[in-house]
């Protein structure tokens, strides 16, 4: 079977970002950008299903600039077979990005699309689920474990009180969570390989879809910082100053 | 202008991240709350309760015994046209159900709002929490997820709403349930705890984590973890605080051997009161702690369990 792999190009999960001081976003000029950890996990993931002969193809697919074909060749040397790049300025949110990954998925006609749980630079949590509801498909969100067998797959998901397992139909989407998997490195060799795989680039226009955002930023601000503490010399001071100064014991 | 909010609920009642969800959509105007699941006399009953709610639906069949996204989207979606704002807390079952409700009404959902500005302006962070984004949207129904660390919640008695039964919809049938492996504890949730003790790698193991119970029971504490610590084992998922675990704030968080990433900042530094014990002085924790003990923890947590007992 196919899987499709969307990957989003981030802040890498290191930098600490700032905002700008005209409040009108954040500072990502010069800053490292990496693909979004939880979807190094998905592509694993496919790699995984590949190897156990369970795939067949697996196809990643970055929708934003020109420079996310370079977030597609991690993905490419990391095991995937071919990449998408829907390219557009446009800061994409969610709902635009599921309905071009539904474009694809309607031409692409895949069994199984993986995608990360959550962007780390938007924490929106959001693109998986709306590409499940916009083709009609079940969705396993938040995967800790997947198991496909015949005509379905199995998902154990991470949620508030532990573990859920659920069974879906096939066609699916699911999201990844931290613990599916430890993502490997790419080896010289595969990256070299990767050069030669092919990306094809398309426009939103071509898939029928206008990503302008729905969401208006009107400012971005810096949270409160919070007041430089003190440290303590002893257990005995710590519980004396959280019973006498802080008052929460 | 009515908001419709999906409630957790459990065999104590109405979850606390719920109510915190409840205290949000309040700021709208009037709310209607919907329980799923069986048996939901007592979860209607005390969903009836909470102040500012005038409606409770109820949906108890066997369909919802379980929380699935596909057949829980259906139903709010047949509820949606009557609503101008649909809410859940940013539980893991509300950020399961809300996007697929918003994609099935075009609306881009607004996730783990954290400020309620007006009926269609929202403050959310972004970016693990280093920056906060007020956002303004243009969809006809706002489809949100409530940050509860954000949120006071609305008190748990107060309020006599009606309580009706939800319409029956078609539910799909492409997921199934099929178990479900709940960690047990005696303890607080994490999101609804007065403190919370947290261990990381530097616990080394899971044993170890029996270091921090009687200073959890003492302190009446939740306990959580950082990533490292539910990767390795020592605890399960469900301890993990931070930018992609739970997001707390409560009036004492107590860092154990945790070094302080960007990551595990985001779902605690809105606590009240910070409390770091690392052995190694230049951890990134201390930058954010109100108290910050250098020591090594295999000495200060004895130290501190008799401490905390000499009332
Ligand atoms: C996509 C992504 C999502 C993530 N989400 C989260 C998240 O939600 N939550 C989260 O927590 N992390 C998250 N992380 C991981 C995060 O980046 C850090 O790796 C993690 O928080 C580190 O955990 P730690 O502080 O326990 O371990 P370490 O960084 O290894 O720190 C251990 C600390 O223990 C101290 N120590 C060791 N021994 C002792 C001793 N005997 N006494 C006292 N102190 C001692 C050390 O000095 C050190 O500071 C995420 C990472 C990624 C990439
Ligand atoms: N611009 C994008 N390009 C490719 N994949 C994306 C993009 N935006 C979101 N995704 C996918 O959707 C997941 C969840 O993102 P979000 O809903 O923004 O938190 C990510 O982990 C990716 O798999």
């Amino acid at each position: 079977m196919k899987i499709l792999v969307p990957v989003k190009r981030v802040v890498d999960y290191n930098v600490k970002v700032r905002v700008k001081a005209d409040g009108t976003g954040v500072e990502t000029a010069g800053v490292k950008m990496s693909m979004n950890p939880f979807d190094e996990i998905a592509i694993e993931e496919a790699v995984r299903l590949k190897e156990k002969g369970v795939a067949t193809e697996i196809v990643a697919i970055s929708v934003g600039v020109a420079a996310c074909s370079e977030t597609i060749r991690t993905a490419l040397a990391m095991g995937a077979d071919r990449g998408i790049l829907v390219e557009t300025d446009v800061a994409v949110e969610p709902i635009a990005v599921a309905k071009l990954l539904k474009a694809i998925a309607e031409k692409e006609q895949p069994q199984l699309i993986i995608l990360g749980k959550q962007a780390i630079d938007d924490d929106m949590s959001a693109t998986g689920q709306m590409l499940a509801a916009l083709l009609g498909w079940p969705q396993g969100t938040f995967a800790s474990k997947v198991t496909v067998e015949d005509g379905g797959i199995t998902v154990t998901r991470e949620v508030d009180g532990g573990l859920e397992t659920v069974a879906l139909s096939l066609p699916a989407v699911v999201t990844t969570d931290l613990r599916l998997n430890e993502p490997r490195y790419a080896s010289l060799p595969n990256i070299m390989k990767a050069r030669k795989k092919p990306i094809d680039i398309v426009k939103p226009a071509d898939l029928g879809v206008d990503p302008t955002p729905r969401l208006t930023v009107l400012k971005v601000t810096e949270p409160a910082k919070r007041q430089a503490g003190q440290k303590v010399a002893s257990v005995a001071e710590l519980v004396h100053k959280l019973r006498t100064e802080a008052k929460v014991i | 202008m009515t908001s419709l909010v999906l409630l957790d609920h459990d065999a104590t009642g109405i979850k606390q991240p719920s109510r915190s969800a409840v205290a949000a959509a309040s700021k709208l105007g009037d709310v209607h709350v919907l329980v799923t699941g069986r048996d939901l006399a007592a979860a209607a009953a005390a969903a009836a309760k909470l102040p500012g709610v005038s409606k409770v639906l109820t949906a108890d069949s066997d369909d919802f015994a379980n929380p699935l996204a596909e057949r829980l989207a259906a139903l709010i979606l047949a509820l949606a046209p009557g609503y101008t704002h649909l809410l859940a807390p940013a539980t893991a079952s509300g950020k399961n159900v809300m996007p697929r409700v918003a994609a099935f009404l075009d609306s881009q959902p607004i996730s783990d709002i954290a400020e309620v500005i007006d009926a269609d302006t929202f403050v959310r962070p972004f970016y693990a929490g280093n920056a906060l984004a007020t956002v303004k949207s243009s969809d006809k129904i706002k489809v949100i997820t409530v940050r509860a660390a954000s949120f006071d919640p609305c008190a748990a008695e107060g309020g006599s709403a009606s309580i009706e039964p939800a319409p029956s919809v078609d539910l799909p049938s492409n997921s199934r349930f099929v178990s479900s492996e709940l960690s047990k504890s005696e303890r607080p949730e994490l999101t609804a705890a007065r403190v919370v003790v947290s261990g990381g790698r530097g616990m080394q193991n899971g044993e170890n984590f029996k270091l921090l119970d009687p200073i959890a029971d003492m302190l009446g504490a939740a306990v959580g973890a950082s990533r490292a610590a539910v990767d390795a084992g020592f605890v399960p998922n469900d301890y993990q605080v931070g930018q992609t675990g739970k997001i707390v704030a409560p009036e004492l968080y107590v860092a154990i051997g945790i070094s302080g990433a960007i990551q595990h900042l985001a779902g605690m530094k809105d606590s009240k009161v910070i409390v770091a014990i690392n052995k190694d002085e230049e951890a990134p924790i201390f930058q954010v702690a109100d108290y910050g003990l250098v020591a090594d923890l295999f000495t200060a947590l004895p130290e501190l369990a008799a401490e905390l007992e000499k009332a």
